[in-house]
Parts: C-alpha cells; structure tokens; sequence
C-alpha cells in the first residue's frame, strides 16, 4: 500500500506547473475569450514538445506510454491555469484513441465531445461521443458553433458530412471515463487556483481596519473550502489508479471523483467571488475566468447529481 | 501508487476477521457509557486483552503484535465491521497511550501502559472547566508544589469528563504557573481518581446515559513521578493528546465504513426509490470512501517519516461532519419509525451530534486551518 506520487510523477507535474505558468499566464485566459480560436498563442506547441500531448499514447506509436495516475496531476495543472485548449479532449481521449505520431506531438490537435464538441473548429480531427459515436476529420464535418459562458470555451455541434470512422463500444467507453477523470482533475487545479487567489486577496484586503481574512466569517468559509478539497483530490487520485489497474469498480470510482470534484469547485467558486465582494463581480478582474471554467466543467460529461446517481446505482441496485 | 495490501496484511486481516466472527457478543452490549454497560464492556475489553487483539500495534511486552500502522487500519475496519462493541477505554488507548509513548519515561510507560492494555486501569480526559470549554488555555484548576511530600496539591473543577464516574484515572491539564502567559505555566498530571479529596459525581447526557461527570480535586496530593512531560510545558504534550484525537487514532476509518454498510443495507430493505434519498446515501458512501483514502495517503506520508501537523484539524471537521450525515440520512429513510426506542439510529444519531462539539469544536477546528494550514492573520 502506497497512496502517493513517485518523485518522477511530481517531478513531471512541477515541469508542466512551470510551462504553464509562462505559457499560460492569467492574461493569455483573457485573451482567449476575445480571439479567433478561444486557444492560447504558444501553449498548445510547448506542450506538445514536452510530450504531454501524447503522455497515453503508447511509445512504439511515438507517444510516452504513461498511465492514468500519470497523467491525473497534469490535468490538474492544467486545471489550475484555466488552460483554455481541448487538453483533456485530446491528451486523455483523442490522442491514445488515434494513437499516431502527429496526434502524439500534438501537431494534428483531435478533440472531443458529447454532445457539443469544445474546439471543433480548431481541431484537425473530431471524436462525437453519444448516441452514435465517430471519428471524423474536421474537412468532412459540418460545425454549429454554440456559445459556452466560459467564452474561451468554443463550442460545436458536430455532425458528419462526409466518411467518418463509428467507435465500438470499448473505445467510447474508455474515452468517456478518461476524460471524466480528466474534467475532475482541471476541477481540483482549478479549486485550488480559487483558493489560493482568494486566501492572497483576503490578506491584502482591509476593511474596518483590518484585514478581512481575519474575520471568522471570512476564514470559516475558506476553511470548508480546503476541506472539500483535501477530500476531493483522493477520490480523484484513486479514480486514475483504478483505471490504470482495470479495477472492477474504476467507473464507480471515476463517478465518485467527478461528484466530489465538481461540489468542491463549485463550492470554491462560490465561495471566492463571495469573499472577493464587489471586487470579484467586475469583469475586469481575472476571478471570473477560472469561475466560469469551473461552471462548464462541473456540469460537462455528467454533473455532481448524475455521477452520485451512478453510485446510487452500484451500490444500490448491485 | 499501490492500493494493494501485501499478503502479510491480508493474512492479518484475515486473522482478525477470523477471531472477531468467533468472538464478537452476539447480541450487543449495554450502552457502554453507563455503568452496567461499563462493566459488561470492561469483560469484553479483557477478551480482547487476553487473545492479543486490545492495543495491537503496541510492543509485545504491553500486550500488543507490533502491528504496523497500515495493519491497526485494517484492523480498525475489521473490528466495526463485526459490529464489535464500543471501546470503553479509547481515552486511554487511543488518546493517553500515544502521548506516554511520546512523552513518558521509562517507568511511567512500565508502569501505566500495561494496565490500561488490560483494563483494569480505565483512563478518562480532564480538560474542559466550567468556564474553559473551547478556550482550553483559559483552564484555572491548578497545582502547587509540595516539596515537603515531593509532589503537588491540586485543586479546582473539571467536567463534560467522559465516563468519568466509572475509570479509575484522570489525565489533565493542571495550572503550575499562575503569573506566565495562558499557554504557558501548564502541567499535565495523571490522576488516580480513589487520591483523598478527589470527588466525582456523574451527570447525564442529551442520550440520557450518564456518561458525563465533574471531577473536583480538593487539595489532592500526586507525587511527581505523576506529572507527564515538562513542568509547565503542558501545553505541548496535551497538543500532542488533541491531535489523536482530532485524527487518525480515535476515529479509524473503519468506523464510518462500517456506518455507511448499514446504511446502505436499510436504504436497500426501505427501498430506494427516492431520487433525493439515493443522492444522499451516495453521497454518504463517496465522502467515507474520500475519508478512507485521505488517510490512507496521510498514512503514507507518516510512513515516510513525514509529520502530519494541522491538517488534523481538517479531518476532525471531516468525520463529524460525515456522522451526522450518515445518521441523519438513516433517519430519513426510517421516516415516522425514526422516533422509536428500538432503533440504534436515534440514539447514534445523539451521539454522533457530539462530534462537531468534542475534541475542540468544528468552529476552532475552522480557525485552526484558516490561520494554520491557509495562513490567515489571526487578528
């Protein structure tokens, strides 16, 4: 019994931490709300040099042929930074599912969604999850784009124009819970961002000549936020080992992660505007950004109520 | 990562397991907290004692099996699946026991920890006061020096003591020196309750049970050999005390496991078509599982020789949390039969609402990890 990181898996995680830090600065969010791809300008290639996009792929295809507890810390990362582009879609579900060189490198970007599809437009390849699942190239796809309340988020409905690929029933399967796992890691990174910048600004903030992060009220709010997330983060850990392992329960497990990830986001979410006051309710502010990531996300692939419900089910209806 | 127990740990659980279906009480003890069930108790805890199975992680010459740390988990999960009867002489095993292995001598380990093993010396906490309950610094029972006896004279009043008129032992924090600051000039003493002028009387619960009792001490003399760690350093050694308890020792896992099987069991013969009553019994088994796993990372990094620090204190708001959860989704699903007498729901329900109010209330444990774990200003 083990329940921790090897020093090569933090080791990683500390690397990508440090990318994303130059790479995906606050300011590069923003800036993906307003431009052409909803992506960042450098991001997407730096990653892709590392050999985070193709972490799953296997090597012999070009990739790292890392596992799931490998790669759950950087998702977090990724998380934590907002990281607007499709990287759970392609690193978790698309990539190891192609299993080429190009989408090992991150040189041809796939991406993936059920029903709306995030980056379509941007994507060389597109996986549709859902009633009928396919792969299709982007040049044989006809897009809708809808608009996400996380604004870098591009949203698409997909639907094929010209030949695509039907997935069995094993590869959609293994896609949806990788990239269910992948979602509640962003949303553990991102709980803790929430955290982090809200504990700063409630020092920094004064009022009645002091500073707000002293009062009780204050305090007892970010606490629960801690706490939600201390217990969220091993669910999450455990999840990626299961699927590692092809443990019997590893969707229950994954369901499990998803419900306590996304209540402890949310609860951060709400949390940190609430302590931020007014100052948090600008658009100005860069608060909102990981905010409303954190709306799309606890609601994507199956919220908190649907994944409990899946619990429900296997340890109810056995 | 390896969430796999090694085939030495599942041959001790097994073994365990194996005892416990032969030895467990077929039908459940009296209430433990109070007096008839004290004693019933007391003969299951020397069962317990005699096969090797009552502190099994203490060296061998106190009774123990050396169990390692990930072993007492496994055992703790086995002991409350059973269903096995509550540990009357937690507050010594579980609580004393970890800081006279830290912070004893030699001859105090010699002399207590063999019979609080066995139980015939039953341990009880005196921390709170009248009016010191959350703010602990602000204690004012207190000891003087008596250099003519070798020892000191304590008085003043403890109580909310739990099962305090049954044990025979006290341990608590006494103030040795009244002009130092609050945190400062205290003395951990270790009690026996039958010294002259010591009076116990016991007083009941919200459960009824009597399992509460005030201790007042007249001018009762303990030699020094009593005092455990520094004199007026207690402050550090009853920290020491406060974090088994808010953490991994005094609630195992295995507890809430065990809560959250039953509760899945009588969502199952209720029925369980309620989509809000199956959000909730889902809810209770992900946050034991949540509950379960953090400690067992904590435990890995304990294994490492890491510290545990504050973090205790997330815990502690964790599980009890989690317990009143747990009973109040129970009690929900036994609708109009929630009230009657019959059920154990109730009366654990009772009790599990003292767990947001003991071992330092939910509110402390709060400012605790705002100040200590986030690092807010603490004015």
């Amino acid at each position: 019994m083990r329940f921790a990181f090897s020093d090569d898996q933090l080791a990683f995680r500390d690397a990508v931490r440090d990318l994303l830090a130059k790479e995906c600065p606050p300011s590069a969010v923003r800036e993906a709300w307003s431009n052409d791809t909803g992506r960042t300008a450098t991001a997407w290639a730096a990653l892709g040099e590392m050999g985070v996009l193709g972490a799953l792929v296997p090597e012999d295809r070009g990739g790292l042929g890392l596992s799931e507890v490998d790669v759950v810390l950087l998702a977090e990362e990724t998380g934590r930074a907002a990281l607007p582009e499709p990287f759970v879609e392609h690193a978790l579900v698309g990539a190891p599912l192609l299993a080429t060189e190009a989408a090992a490198t991150g040189a041809v970007t796939v991406t993936a969604g059920d029903p709306l599809v995030p980056y379509a437009d941007t994507a060389h390849t597109i996986v549709r999850l859902g009633h009928e699942s396919f792969v299709v190239a982007r040049s044989a796809a006809d897009l809708t784009a809808h608009r996400s309340v996380d604004h870098s988020r591009r949203l698409f409905e997909v639907v094929a124009s010209g030949g695509s690929e039907p997935l069995e029933r094993a590869a959609v399967s293994t896609a949806y819970w990788r990239a269910t796992l992948g979602f509640s890691a962003q949303l553990v990174g991102l709980g803790h961002h929430l955290l982090d910048t809200t504990t700063e600004y409630v020092i920094e903030r004064k009022q009645f000549g002091a500073p707000i992060g002293s009062f009780q009220a204050i305090k007892h709010k970010l606490a629960d936020v801690r706490i939600a997330l201390e217990f969220a983060a091993p669910l999450v850990y455990r999840a990626a080992s299961s699927l590692t392992v092809g443990d019997p329960s590893a969707r229950t497990h994954v369901s499990m992660a998803k419900a306590a990830a996304a209540d402890a986001a949310s609860l951060a979410a709400r949390h940190a505007l609430q302590c931020h006051g007014a100052m948090g309710y600008s658009f100005e502010y860069d608060l909102h950004l990981w905010i409303k990531r954190v709306w799309a996300l606890a609601g994507a692939w199956g919220d908190a109520t649907w994944h409990r419900e899946l619990v429900a089910r296997a340890i109810l209806d056995p | 990562m390896d969430l796999t127990w090694s085939d030495a740990e599942e041959a001790f659980r097994a073994e365990a397991r194996a005892w416990l279906a032969a030895n467990v009480p077929a039908a459940p003890l009296p209430s433990g907290d109070t007096r008839e069930g004290f004693d019933l108790h007391l003969e299951w805890e020397r069962t317990l004692f005699e096969a090797r199975w009552a502190v099994v992680s203490w060296p061998e010459s106190y009774g123990g099996r050396e169990a390692s740390i990930w072993e007492w988990l496994l055992f703790e999960e086995e002991y409350y699946r059973a269903g096995a009867p509550q540990r009357v002489t937690q507050n010594g095993i579980f609580l004393l026991a970890p800081t006279l292995f830290e912070f004893g001598t030699p001859e105090q380990q010699d002399r207590f920890l063999p019979k609080m093993a066995s139980g015939e010396e039953t341990w009880c906490q005196g921390w709170s006061e009248p009016d010191a309950g959350s703010d602990l610094a602000g204690i004012s029972s207190r000891a003087e020096r008596d250099d003519a006896a070798g020892g000191w004279r304590l008085t003043g009043q403890k109580t909310w003591t739990t099962r305090g008129a049954f044990c025979t032992h006290l341990f608590g924090l006494y103030r040795t020196d009244p002009t130092a600051e609050r945190h400062r000039g205290l003395t951990y003493f270790l009690l026996p309750l039958d010294s002259p002028g010591v009076t116990v009387r016991g007083f009941g619960r919200l459960d009824g049970d009597e399992g509460f009792a005030e201790v007042f001490c007249d001018d009762v003399f303990v030699p020094e050999a009593m005092v455990l760690g520094e004199v007026d350093h207690g402050w550090k050694v009853a920290m020491a005390t406060t974090g088994s308890e808010r953490g991994l020792t005094l609630r195992s896992p295995g507890r809430f496991l065990a809560t959250v099987a039953r509760l899945v069991e009588l969502a199952r013969d209720r029925g369980v078509d309620d989509p809000l009553v199956r959000q909730r019994v889902a809810q209770a088994q992900i946050a034991a599982e949540a509950y379960q796993l953090q400690t067992l990372a904590t435990v890995t990094k304990l294994s490492a020789g890491e510290a545990a620090g504050a973090e205790s204190s997330l815990t502690k708001v964790f599980w009890s949390e989690l317990d009143v959860q747990l009973h109040e989704t129970a009690l929900s699903l036994l609708g109009h039969d929630a009230e009657l007498d019959d059920t154990p729901w109730m009366k654990g329900w009772q009790f599990a609402l003292s767990g947001p109010i003991y071992a330092g209330t939910n509110e402390i444990q709060r400012n605790v990890i705002a100040e200590r774990v986030l690092g807010l200003p603490r004015k």
